[in-house]
């Protein structure tokens, strides 16, 4: 980890129409670290992930990416600064007119002249990263599993070889050995890529074994926002309710026997 | 001797050196993959090929995956070595080629003009046949739950009839004016110029009195209900498979047919004969206005002319139609619309091939009846 911004979100406020969704919050990504945004349904956890690329923008406050201000970027700016992200999406959001490669080199193809025998070879290259076999590229969207589809999407995100990465509740609907196998996948690129990583997420499992630092959202504010230990001193009531229930209670005796011992 | 900004070339007799350098990342792929193209050839017959990696600031796993293809390529014919490697260099080049396999070359596409233009024929003849077979049976389920309907009729699903009824009706009104408006005036003023040339002015009451009512309404109305209705039809139920509510539905115990099907095709069957009627009331008042002010027949003067020269008979063939055209675009509509699977772009075609379809049929099925009521004399 080290001590460079990433990403800052300061007095950010969300407004749909009559409701505020967001209300003065602060957040800090530092660079190598995977960072949680948690929180219940409907807390604005994905706004806030939207907010930070471009999909939407805040009522106010001040959001900057990579040190670019996002409040007034430029259009050459923005197309710079959206070449070194890569997002995956909650339900993979593939093309589904396109193959799994094609979803894959759709960036290479648009944007740069590379020989087709060279971007098959990326394609290849990225299906094995993520653990697909290469005959998974001839398929359509639509003839995947759900944790192929969330797989080929994260290839897609790599393509352009970003150092941050987006991702949208990464292991929801898979199953818990299929959300083991993407949650190690991510852990694993992290440190061969050296990626930056946010991730939307309320998987308890995840939490504990993926994320290095996170921010709890709750009642429009950031609650808390530090590592998991950290977090867990907190008492506030939500996170106290969040991280309550049995799967987490079992969870923080393992991890708290771990380090007594 | 060759400088680029990717890579530096020296050369003789034997060996080659290449230093690469900068920043080697996938969006300048291309560049760096045209210097190599034009280095290649300078590079054939030589013993040995030196790599020199100390002058690249940055590689990322797209351009490493360049780099690995183009040794392995060198590597055939002569000896490569890399050195002065970084250790971001080497462990880049390491996780590259942990997961980098050799492609397989892709199939040629075939040129066969004649075996492939014989494939497609035979394709499209097939699926049209296998098209028509499902349509038939599509029309034999609905009608088994229209009968069902008709013998229970608390059965009916009178709220989304009416509902369906506004959607595909009401709300079409306004377009359905204009276009029948437009029409009338065309149809009045071309006959005007003619009826003129012979005097025979008055006949322009008969023209407009039975062209409108007895085709160009039904015709028009059919066609811009089709392309309204016909193509959302299609559009919403094709939705309603891929978001698997029509599963829902079924495993729920919602028969698809009485819930989703009749409501539309009922609510069609009522609506288009009632745009009929309107369509025919605009478009003769369309005429009328072009009478006046090109022939100088009045108001009075073409509706009793309407009245004592053309027949109610036309004007009811006209109404008869409504429904049989309504029953096929509603048919169309939903049929087309469960036939949608599997991704967004099929709703496209699918809805494409509704509005085509039906738009077709009507005129098809105008011509038959047309035939049909001429050999009957009415």
């Amino acid at each position: 980890m080290s001590d460079k911004v990433v990403i800052s979100m300061r007095g950010i406020e969300t407004r749909f129409g009559e409701k505020v969704v967001h209300e003065n919050v602060d957040l800090t990504v530092y660079e190598g670290e995977i960072f949680g945004l948690l929180g219940g349904s409907g807390s604005g956890k994905t706004t806030l992930m939207r907010e930070m690329i471009m999909l939407l923008k805040p009522a106010a406050g001040k959001v900057n990416v990579l040190g670019y201000d996002l409040d007034n970027i430029s259009r050459e700016d923005a197309h710079i600064l959206r070449t070194k992200w890569g997002v995956l999406f909650q339900f993979g959001a593939l093309f589904t007119s396109l193959t799994v490669a094609d979803n894959i080199a759709v960036w290479l193809r648009e944007y740069t002249t590379i020989s087709e025998t060279m971007i098959r070879q990326i394609v290849h290259t990225k299906l094995e990263m993520v653990g697909l076999a290469p005959s998974v590229g001839n398929l359509y969207p639509a003839e995947l599993s759900g944790g192929m589809i969330k797989r080929a999407g994260l290839a897609r995100a790599l393509v352009m070889d970003p150092k941050l990465l987006f991702l949208d509740e990464p292991t929801s609907g898979l199953d818990p050995v299929s959300a083991e196998a993407f949650d190690n996948l991510i852990t694993e690129l992290r440190h061969l890529l050296g990626l930056t990583i946010v991730m939307v997420t309320h998987d308890i499992d995840t939490i504990f074994n993926v994320v290095d630092r996170m921010a709890v959202l709750g009642d429009r504010h950031i609650v808390a926002e530090g590592s998991l230990k950290e977090i867990l001193k907190n008492d506030h009531p939500f996170i106290r309710q969040f991280f309550g229930g049995n799967r987490a209670k079992v969870r923080i005796k393992a991890m708290e026997m771990e380090s007594s011992s | 001797m060759d400088s680029g900004t990717f890579v530096h070339i020296d050369v003789d007799r034997e060996h080659a050196t290449l230093k690469i350098k900068g920043k080697w990342r996938v969006e300048r792929l291309d560049h760096i993959e045209a210097e190599f193209q034009r280095i290649v050839p300078k590079l054939k017959e030589k013993k040995s090929i030196l790599f020199d990696t100390s002058g690249i600031e940055e590689i990322d796993t797209g351009a490493m995956v360049f780099f690995i293809s183009i040794r392995e390529r060198l590597k055939k014919t002569s000896r490569v070595h890399v050195i002065r490697s970084t250790p971001e260099f080497c462990h880049m080049f390491r996780l590259v080629k942990r997961y980098n396999r050799p492609v397989p070359a892709a199939k040629e596409p075939s040129f066969a003009l004649l075996t492939n233009f014989l494939y497609s024929i035979g394709e499209k003849t097939f699926s049209m046949l296998e098209d028509f077979i499902l349509f038939l049976n599509f029309l034999g389920a609905a009608t088994i739950a229209f009968f069902y309907s008709v013998i229970h009729p608390s059965n009916i699903r009178f709220k989304e009839t009416s509902s369906n009824i506004f959607k595909a009706g009401t709300t079409a009104i306004p377009i359905v004016a204009l276009s029948s408006f437009l029409v009338g005036i065309v149809i009045a003023y071309q006959s005007a110029v003619q009826l003129e040339k012979y005097g025979a002015n008055i006949f322009i009451v008969d023209m407009i009195g039975i062209s409108i009512p007895r085709e160009l309404a039904p015709l028009i109305t059919a066609i811009i209900v089709a392309g309204r209705s016909g193509s959302s039809y299609t559009a919403q139920i094709g939705v309603m498979k891929i978001t698997e509510e029509i599963d829902a539905m079924k495993t729920m115990g919602f028969e698809i047919y009485r819930f989703v099907v009749l409501p539309r095709i009922f609510a069609m069957i009522v609506a288009l004969p009632l745009l009929i009627f309107f369509a025919d009331m605009i478009g003769i008042y369309a005429g009328m206005i072009i009478a006046k002010a090109q022939l100088g027949i009045n108001t009075t003067q073409f509706l009793d002319r309407l009245q004592n020269a053309v027949e109610v008979k036309h004007y009811l063939v006209g109404i008869f139609k409504g429904p049989f055209f309504a029953f096929i675009i509603a048919a169309i509509g939903c049929f087309r619309g469960f036939q949608v699977s599997g991704n967004t772009e099929s709703i496209g075609r699918y809805t494409t091939m509704s509005v085509v379809n039906a738009i077709f049929l009507v005129v098809a099925i105008d011509a038959l009846f047309s035939v049909i009521f001429t050999e009957l004399g009415i």
